[in-house]
């Protein structure tokens, strides 16, 4: 495993140019996410339009792979429904934990960027650290829905 | 000529004692993590293996040869520890699992029985989380008050008046760091055991970075708690020390309550055991025993005072160097005789995590992360730093290469960045 298979080019463009970064002050939710490993801390402001995320920022400070991974997860899941976004983080954590066969580039995308993360294995903390917070993000936003019977 | 031969340290024949370097998958492997833990040498390995090979039994309980030899084994490592710190007996060595444990042994036994509402208890900033956190929870349970003596966050020492102005006729003790963990700080111990003692104030210390680097005599400090963890003695894992004044240990509770520790058993009440026992219900970690008495066998036929200087060498030589590369910053003392064996730093730009990845392709091993020390990691306005720590076999040419390792890593970074 070279140390270029991680640091990959897409990877340091976000790192060094963020998306999505910076607090959305009319956010429906605020969550935090913390490394306890590292100290990393990550933020994340959303807008909901019912079972869709409108829009998503994120407020934090960290290694190249936790904050590339935070500003690809704000490009990649912005106005995806609740169950996309479920796929989604399904298929990158597997990605990222090496239990991927083959990586579905159409479905993952610029995401493919961090699969170098499953050869180094006390990284991948870095690499889910936003995305083990949007999974429960996403699965909370579930039952509120299904309690008000919105969805199905 | 015998005696010049004594006071150096011959790093090559050390690092054969250690079977990690030679073995192969290791290849070439520069370990500076040793403030997170030591390797151990065959010595130890041999005297654990030993002991469950040939006279493997339990302790303090069986009539047969074994089992006295094995309780020997285990005792006889009691009275090495109490030696190498200079307590006056054995009997105030009580085996743990670790500081972190000996910590919670003190707020439980000590702090829930002499510890009364509005009391203080003062600790500093820079404490390791297992320094802060039993003490958290005891004034939750006591109503007392927990205080912090600040540290200077340009030079990582203590507030010089920080002593005089938070100690208080409240304040019933100090739990202090000897040697910080994330700063590198060697705190005045012995000055601050005195003033302490001058208002009647309790005091631990946390020598969990110090025992393995200096000589330690509980005595001269006139600490009235010690604790220190075996595995960064080059002993095994799961086996420390609490130490504490004969005195203090009678008048404290037992908090781990079973077998061994008791004297009689009724059907509603029971009586203690004597000391050392008191403290140690259960089964014991007999081979973590048996191998920290080899541990301290192993640094006294070398020599505390030369492992020291030793280590001070390579801890002036990396303050040097480390400050020489533009972009990093040191956190601590600069100041060797100031500075225990671990230096934090940070690289312009990079993160610690990034950087002790990409020193790990080159089988450097550091430590980067708030190294169990969070408000320190506040203080200074960092998320984390990186830091490299040194042990008996560490070398100014494994420096040399971390180095040379840190300004690649920074070319390459900032290729990027």
């Amino acid at each position: 495993m070279a140390i270029d298979d991680l640091y990959q080019e897409i990877l340091m463009d976000h790192y060094k140019n963020p998306r999505n970064k910076g607090k959305l002050h009319d956010a429906d939710l605020e969550v935090h996410a913390k490394n306890p490993f590292c100290g990393d801390e990550v933020e994340l402001d959303i807008i909901w339009d019912g079972g869709r995320i409108k829009d998503i920022h994120f407020v934090g400070q960290g290694c190249v792979i936790s904050q590339a991974s935070v500003s690809l997860l704000t490009e990649h899941v912005k106005g995806k429904t609740l169950e996309e976004i479920e796929e989604v983080i399904q298929e990158f954590s597997a990605m990222i934990r090496g239990e991927l066969e083959k990586i579905d580039e159409d479905k993952l995308d610029e995401l493919c960027a961090l699969q170098g993360v499953s050869k180094f294995p006390t990284r991948i903390k870095c690499a889910l650290l936003a995305w083990n917070t949007l999974k429960k993000v996403v699965q909370e936003r579930k039952a509120e829905l299904e309690g008000k019977g919105k969805v199905g | 000529m015998e005696i010049v031969e004594k006071m150096t340290l011959n790093v090559d024949r050390i690092r054969k004692d250690f079977p990690i370097f030679d073995y192969p998958d290791n290849n070439n492997l520069t370990y500076l993590d040793n403030a997170a833990t030591t390797q151990r040498p065959t010595q130890v390995l041999e005297e654990i293996s030993r002991y469950y090979r040939e006279y493997n039994a339990n302790t303090h309980r069986g009539a047969y040869r074994n089992a006295e030899k094995a309780t020997l084994a285990y005792e006889d490592a009691r009275e090495k520890i109490a030696r190498l710190i200079n307590a006056r007996s054995s009997r105030e060595i009580i085996f743990v699992r670790g500081a972190t444990e000996a910590i919670n042994t003190a707020a439980r036994g000590w702090g829930d029985r002499f510890v009364r509402p509005d009391d203080e208890i003062l600790i500093t900033e820079m404490e390791h989380h297992s320094n802060i956190v039993p003490w958290q929870m005891l004034v939750k349970r006591r109503n007392a008050r927990l205080c912090y003596w600040a540290f200077d966050e340009r030079n990582g020492m203590l507030e010089p008046d920080g002593l005089r102005i938070m100690l208080s006729s409240s304040t019933r003790l100090l739990a202090l760091t000897h040697v910080s963990n994330a700063l590198g700080t060697i705190n005045p111990v012995k000055e601050i055991i005195h003033a302490a003692h001058a208002r009647k104030i309790t005091v631990l210390v946390d020598a969990a970075q110090s025992i393995p680097h200096m000589p330690v005599d509980v005595q001269d400090l006139d600490a009235d708690m010690l604790v220190f963890s075996g595995h960064k003695l080059y002993g095994p894992t799961g086996i420390g020390v609490f130490y504490a004044k004969e005195e203090i240990l009678n008048a404290m509770d037992p908090v781990q309550f079973g077998g061994d520790m008791i004297e009689h058993v009724d059907y509603f009440e029971s009586t203690w055991n004597d000391l050392p026992w008191k403290f140690e219900g259960g089964t014991p970690n007999i081979a973590g025993g048996i191998g920290l008495g080899a541990a301290v066998d192993y640094v006294n036929q070398i020599g505390m005072e030369i492992i020291s200087g030793h280590e001070k060498q390579l801890v002036q030589y990396a303050l040097e160097k480390l400050s020489g590369v533009e972009g990093v910053r040191v956190y601590g003392p600069m100041d060797p005789d100031q500075h225990g064996s671990a230096v934090s730093f940070t690289l312009d730009r990079v993160h610690p995590h990034d950087l002790a990845t990409w020193l790990d392709q080159h089988n450097i091993a550091i430590r980067s992360g708030h190294h169990c020390a969070q408000p320190v990691m506040r203080k200074l306005g960092v998320p984390a730093t990186a830091r490299i720590s040194f042990g008996v076999y560490n070398t100014i040419q494994e420096i040399d290469r971390f180095i040379i390792a840190l300004e690649q890593a920074k070319e390459y970074f900032s290729k990027w960045l």
